[in-house]
């Protein structure tokens, strides 16, 4: 039996998910070998690389935002768990105090400090490699070599280094209670980090904008007052956000579906104001009724020429607030929805890397594991 | 009840780890404290009264270890 071709409609159909006011309908994906009788779902090349599109909504540094066409959820959600957790980068990992009488105590600095986002010069992070760490005593069952880890050598760990000490300012006026003026260095910031190159590392974090250094220098690390000191020496290393969030390169990445608003039947005068109030700006506009359309006999719009109609803009800046639903006067005149294969991708990057490098990355990751994947599965067949 | 009744222990450790500020060997080993009140140094040997040189306040405090701390950021 000769499959009959897929009307539009029905396509269009298949691929949409339902949002209604407190169900959401047709939530899997139907494209798959079998599911409809007779006709071809076997998964090709030729056919997802002419149906996949990539679009590009902004591309700043530190904040992209692109959709991906024509691919199945799994395959957007393997991009955006890579991207959280599985991306390699840099990040404070050891802290030793030599001294600290600051009020934050020794390991709430030391959390803080890990947290703080680096940056280099981006060959200069590649060519660092990973410091297998030193486990701890709970991982009994690892052999013995494995137990020592791996020691600190300039190609694997930097060192960075905070020494600073709270004193009263010179030349203040009495009575003064602001303590910018009264003390020196009562706050200390990320941009107090210090880096020192060990090795070869000033060859590849050349100055003055190679060096690592925090991406935002004004992140508050703790507040001084006169006499207090901070004088600590921290080590750096490779991580993935799977061991720990400081590591994570996004903040976060995340998708979501395309929205669609189908008005079914026409929403008019009053009512398409209060319905285009419904939504985010932008994603509803108001025509007038053509006199085409109102010449139509015995149509919806017969004899309404003149009047403003609601009419869909742009869904891409809805957040499907359902909004419209509650209300009784659009009830039957609209149907919500997602496409289900148009994944609308927002990368934030806490600053290491820039956004769009880094989705390219997560992509270079899954082809890495599928080439591991497939060169297991051969040697099982040997 | 007589606070100097009180024997402080014999046996104390003599390596020069144990008195930060440097010993003063005829007078036994000195540490250092600083003052509750006014944040100034103070040198106190065996037997010296507890009290700032200073201000005279009587609560001083030990400084912190010279050691290193080693801590995970995590």
């Amino acid at each position: 039996m000769a499959p009959e071709p897929i009307s539009p409609e029905e396509a269009r159909r298949r691929k949409i998910v339902g949002v209604n006011a407190e169900t959401v309908t047709n939530v899997t994906s139907t494209d798959f070998p079998g599911h409809y009788p007779g006709e071809d779902h076997t998964w090709s090349l030729e056919k997802f690389t002419e149906n996949f599109s990539v679009q590009y909504h902004k591309n700043a540094p530190h904040d992209a935002v692109f959709s991906l066409i024509g691919l199945d959820a799994s395959i957007a959600n393997a991009f955006r768990r890579i991207l959280i957790a599985e991306i390699p980068t840099l990040a404070i990992e050891q802290v030793f105090v030599h001294n600290n009488t600051s009020i934050v105590h020794d390991e709430v600095l030391a959390a803080r400090l890990g947290l703080v986002p680096l940056t280099a010069n981006r060959s200069g992070l590649n060519w660092l490699k990973y410091r297998r760490r030193i486990p701890n005593d709970d991982i009994g069952d690892a052999r013995e070599e494995e137990q020592k880890g791996e020691g600190a050598t300039d190609t694997n760990t930097v060192v960075l280094k905070l020494q600073i000490e709270c004193k009263w300012a010179e030349g203040i006026k009495e009575g003064e209670t602001d303590p910018n003026k009264l003390y020196v260095n009562s706050n200390v910031y990320a941009k107090h980090l210090v880096f020192e190159p060990q090795g070869s590392q000033s060859k590849h974090f050349p100055e003055p904008d190679g060096i690592v250094r925090p991406v935002n220098p004004d992140i508050l690390l703790a507040k001084l007052r006169p006499g207090q000191v901070i004088d600590l020496e921290m080590f750096a290393v490779k991580g993935i956000g799977a061991d720990h969030a400081k590591f994570s390169p996004v903040a976060p990445a995340t998708y979501r579906l395309l929205p669609t608003i189908d008005i079914v039947s026409p929403i008019l005068g009053n009512d398409a104001k209060k319905f285009a109030r419904c939504f985010p700006k932008g994603v509803i506009g108001l025509e007038y009724v053509t006199e085409e359309e109102s010449d139509v006999m015995g149509g919806e719009l017969e004899g309404k020429a003149g009047e403003e109609k609601a009419v869909v803009r742009n869904t891409f800046k809805d957040t499907v607030s359902r909004e419209c639903l509650r209300h009784d006067e659009f009830k039957g005149k609209v149907k919500l929805g997602r496409v289900r294969d148009h994944f609308i991708f927002s990368v934030e990057s806490t600053g290491q890397f820039e956004s769009d490098r880094l989705f390219l990355e997560s992509v270079a990751i899954l082809k890495m594991k599928c080439v591991r994947l497939k060169r297991s599965l051969a040697n099982i067949m040997k | 009840m007589s606070r100097e009744a009180y024997a402080p222990p014999t046996l104390q450790p003599q390596g020069s780890n144990y008195n930060s500020a440097g010993a003063d060997l005829q007078a036994g080993p000195t540490t250092q404290y600083l003052c509750g009140h006014c944040n100034s140094k103070v040198q106190l040997k065996k037997g010296d009264a507890i009290r700032c040189k200073e201000c005279g306040h009587r609560v001083l405090y030990k400084e912190r270890t010279k050691r290193m701390v080693q801590f995970e950021a995590r």
